[in-house]
């Protein structure tokens, strides 16, 4: 990847990266974390950031339709590969399955959480149609909540797979 | 139409749901202003240290830095949430007193910029002696944190009704226990942040806060403004549980960085920072004594307790009182002593965290009174039954219960968990357990003296009657007050909840109230909510009246149709009616407002635990603990809550959930921990171990039926309510299945191998 580098003698990297189907291609630095790039390049603020170690889950995204944590991913990393993100997963108008479903069963809290919670949902959901409650479990087990207890966000997974 | 209510008491779907799940939905962190630079604040590395002298020089030298202020540059009015102690500066001028005390902040361009900066920023520090634990910190010649309070005494509480001594000596059977409590942090996953922005003579803040209204009183009160001109808007919060129920460095300094700059500044904390600002759980040790007479009958108790307040008082004194006046709520007894010490330490400053001051003595209670049983060779239950505070009774400390069914709680979840069977019958290595609790809907009083109401709320519905909007000072911070307070709005004005809007907790747009603390809006919020709601559908039927030509009291309003009562075939739309009202009167608006009546006693700290009433609950759960590690299982939790009328029973069960989770991670796992400098070891969500989807029990929540008179439609609260018995009702199911009590939180996984260990060696010897 070729480096520009600024008068301060900061290198720079030119990166595409699509995001919700639409690619953007940005200037970035060497240590810009996705998930800022997510937020504060392209204005998708529905990632949030709830520790920026790794460790919350509140900034998943889909990388290839994997879920990762955007807050420990460069930039950099990102340049070339497809990415979803809460903003991607409703078709216009209509809720996703599974965002209906958050609602419906009273999942939603603070709502803090609830994206990571929803793009973790949605990549086992496309890898598993039909997950057990332990296997639900163990794909949200990333992501903390410090609201639900996980009990209703566990149902509305299911739920949402049952339909 | 045959159902009671049209409105409440179903679980409609939330308000803000979809702008939740979509990532619509703006917290403070998300927003961005034109022009916006970014703050930070610059924290002590030290637990104790004299302030020598601060250089900023290099740090306002880098380019972006637009910024950098210290104590020279701000008010040096001490401030504090709780009036009888300002102890806190905005930044500490002649010392610091804990790692992350606030020295200085900057604002620049950019995160990456404000980083650099505060590395820029030299301070020079005299260490000086510390003292973390509070059993030290009140002995004489312990390290003086504040000047004002010799022996590091923050709070100290002696209360006495009946007469405990009498009770004692003529007890039949007497029994003391201790037990120590740990240090938590409410964990909100949005960290905090605030952007302020002060332009001629007015300060906007933004923030993600429990309570504008509080911030608005106590930066007004910092910066001698008039409360019109400070302006505190929550967007939404991704929570809070106490934690952002107070203003932090982050408003007071993104104020003064904003006014120099002329810029609107956004400060926000990191992880670790939240942990070092803290108003976290106290971490209280309690001894108890209890005298019972041969029935089982509690005579008499005694609660002689300490806590660990950390370095600055937060809302500290109300947890001290906190912690004893909740104890003989949930039972009845008329002899009780309380005694505490709140002592300052050099650690972060403890604050009201779910549940308050009470989980950790509910917790010491509970574990106490399945001690007492076993001495009396009783069923906890039963214990429990005989002991139970039964509805329209009068507290020793002064509080009047009305509604009441926590006899009907205990009995109910002895039933569901299938406790005759399994008491005493399950295999080795497994329990079963119970805990109960009690809690305020809302305090008697609020945190300042004031005499303004409590809760107010403007409806306005709009001028073609298609939709109405509320407008109400409560605050949302994810527990639903939005959604509840629109069905109650719906409910009293005959409105569709589908119809509602609402504006909530701008402290410019909305009506007063004081916020999310205390479990209080339902009750509180929602009587003011109701009062406006009826006030418009007064209105509508008035004229309806004459639009429809039948008598006022013939008339009624529900589903947003004004019907006759005698001939319901004679109906109108309400829209139709609002907006002849428009045209005829113009805005058609109802105003409610709610003040609690005169609560509690005279004695000193009788405030603190007043309430126009009460819940009450019951937890069982059952474990099972593996012997060779010592690894509890948590396999099923069965909450039974007294909470009066229900709103909106989703969002109550999954209250339940979540608070049940709290206490839950606070019983096993839970522990903001500090080495011998006072710096904290762990403070991120990796190694402060909240509970995971993967540990959680089978969790059955149920509800008894309950009606309080005290509170419009007879609802009572939930929030905090369930945090309270969990911590108990856990240890006394990890005690059940190991013959063996851990008396001190959390009930780790290593505390249980050892005290397995220790027993297994006992039973050898
Ligand atoms: S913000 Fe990325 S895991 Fe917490
Ligand atoms: S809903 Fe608040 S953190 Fe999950």
């Amino acid at each position: 990847m070729e480096a520009l580098v600024d008068n301060s003698g900061v290198k720079r990297y030119l990166v595409t990266i699509n995001v919700n189907g639409d690619d953007y291609t940005r200037i970035v630095k060497a240590n810009t974390l996705l998930v800022n790039f997510i937020r504060d390049e392209l204005d998708l603020t529905g990632t949030k950031k709830g520790c920026e170690l790794g460790d919350c889950g509140s900034c998943t995204v889909l990388m290839d339709g994997k879920p990762v944590n955007s807050c420990i991913v460069l930039a950099v990393e990102a340049d070339g590969h497809k990415f979803t993100t809460v903003e991607g997963v409703a078709q216009n108008e209509n809720l996703d399955r599974l965002q209906e479903s958050f609602v419906d069963n009273a999942a939603v809290q603070c709502g803090y959480c609830t994206p990571g919670m929803i793009m973790s949902a949605k990549a086992l959901l496309t890898r598993n149609p039909q997950p057990t409650e332990e296997e639900v479990r163990e794909a949200i087990s990333g992501n903390l909540c410090r609201c639900t207890g996980y009990v209703n966000i566990v149902k509305a997974i299911l739920a949402a797979a049952s339909e | 139409m045959g159902e009671k209510y049209a409105v409440i008491g179903k679980s409609v779907p939330k308000i803000d749901g979809r702008a939740k799940v979509t990532g619509q939905a703006k917290y403070t962190g998300d927003l961005k202003l034109p022009n916006l630079l970014v703050g930070k604040i610059l924290t002590s590395p030290h637990a104790h240290a004299r302030i020598i002298s601060i250089d900023t020089t290099e740090a306002e030298k880098l380019p972006g830095v637009k910024a950098v202020i210290t104590h020279k540059d701000v008010p040096t009015l001490k401030y504090g949430i709780s009036p009888a102690r300002w102890d806190e500066s905005i930044f500490c001028s002649d010392k610091v007193r804990f790692v992350g005390d606030k020295v200085a902040a900057v604002a620049a361009l950019d995160d990456e910029t404000v980083y650099k900066a505060l590395k820029l920023i030299k301070v020079d520090y005299e260490v000086l002696p510390a003292v973390f634990d509070p059993e030290e910190a009140i002995k004489e010649g312990a390290p003086q944190i504040h000047d004002e309070y010799a022996r590091n005494i923050n709070t100290e509480i002696h209360q006495n009704f009946g007469d405990v001594d009498k009770a004692f000596a003529e007890a039949h059977h007497l029994r003391t226990d201790r037990f120590v409590g740990n240090r938590t942090y409410q964990c909100p996953i949005e960290p905090h942040s605030a952007i302020s922005i002060w332009e001629g003579g007015k300060l906007t803040v933004y923030s993600s806060t429990q309570s504008p209204h509080y911030f608005q009183h106590y930066i007004a009160r910092e910066f001698g403004l008039k409360m019109g001109d400070v302006r505190v808007i929550k967007t939404y919060v991704g929570g809070g549980f106490g934690g952002k129920l107070e203003p932090t460095g982050l408003e007071f300094a993104g104020a003064v960085l904003s006014k120099i700059t002329g810029r609107p500044v956004k400060m926000f904390y990191d992880r670790h920072e939240m942990f070092a600002h803290n108003r976290g759980r106290h971490k209280q040790i309690m001894e108890i004594t209890t005298s019972v007479d041969k029935n089982g009958k509690i005579t008499g108790v005694y609660a002689n307790f300490m806590m660990d307040g950390g370095a600055y008082t937060s809302l500290g004194i109300a947890t001290a009182y906190y912690a004893g006046a909740m104890l003989p709520l949930t039972y009845e007894f008329v002899n009780f002593k309380f005694d505490m010490i709140r002592a300052y330490t050099n650690l972060p400053a403890c604050g009201a965290q779910r549940g308050h001051g009470a989980p950790q003595p509910r917790y010491a209670f509970e574990c106490h009174l399945d001690n007492v049983a076993a001495d009396l060779g009783m069923d906890p239950i039963e214990l429990r039954l005989i002991n139970a505070r039964q509805p329209n009774t009068v507290t020793p400390n002064d509080f009047a219960v009305n509604s009441c069914e926590l006899t009907e709680c205990i009995t109910k979840a002895k039933e569901i968990s299938g406790w005759v069977q399994k008491k005493g019958n399950l295999p080795s290595g497994k329990g079963i357990g119970i805990g109960v609790g009690s809690f305020v809907s809302g305090a008697g009083y609020p945190i300042y003296r004031t005499n303004l109401p409590h809760a107010s709320a403007i409806i306005k519905v709009h001028e073609d009657g298609t939709a109405a909007t509320l407008y109400t000072g409560a605050t949302d911070i994810g527990q639903g007050s939005d959604t509840v307070l629109c069905q109650m709005a719906a409910e009293a004005m005959g409105f569709r909840y589908e119809n509602m809007k609402i504006v909530a907790a701008d402290t410019e747009t909305t009506p007063h109230d004081f916020g999310a603390y205390a479990s209080r809006q339902t009750l509180m919020s929602g009587s003011a909510v109701k009062q406006a709601g009826e006030e418009v559908k007064g209105q509508m039927l008035e004229l309806a009246s004459e639009m429809m030509e039948v008598e006022v009291s013939d008339l009624d309003c529900r589903d947003s149709i004004v019907f006759s009562l005698s001939d319901p075939e004679k109906a109108m739309p309400f829209g139709e009616v609002a907006r002849e009202f428009f045209v005829r009167k113009g805005p058609l608006v109802g105003k409610g407002s709610y003040a609690p009546p005169k609560l509690g006693g005279t004695f000193k700290g009788a405030a603190v635990g007043t309430s126009p009433a009460y819940s009450f609950a019951a937890q069982i759960s059952e474990v099972e603990i593996d012997e060779e590690t010592g690894e509890i299982d948590v396999k099923d939790v069965w909450d039974v809550h007294d909470c009066g009328m229900v709103i909106n029973p989703g969002l109550l069960h999954a209250q339940v959930h979540g608070a049940l989770y709290m206490g839950m991670g606070e019983s096993i796992w839970e522990q903001v921990l500090f080495d011998d400098k006072g710096k904290i070891l762990n403070p991120n969500l990796g190694e402060y171990r909240m509970p995971t989807a993967m540990d959680m029990p089978r969790i059955t929540s149920e509800l008894v039926e309950s009606y309080e008179p005290a509170g419009p439609w007879g609802v009572k609260e939930v929030g905090e309510g369930a945090t309270i018995p969990t911590m108990g009702c856990y240890a006394n199911a990890i005690y059940d299945a190991m013959g063996i009590r851990v008396n001190s939180l959390p009930l780790s996984y290593e505390k249980v191998w050892r005290a397995l260990k220790e027993k297994k060696e006992k039973e050898k010897a």
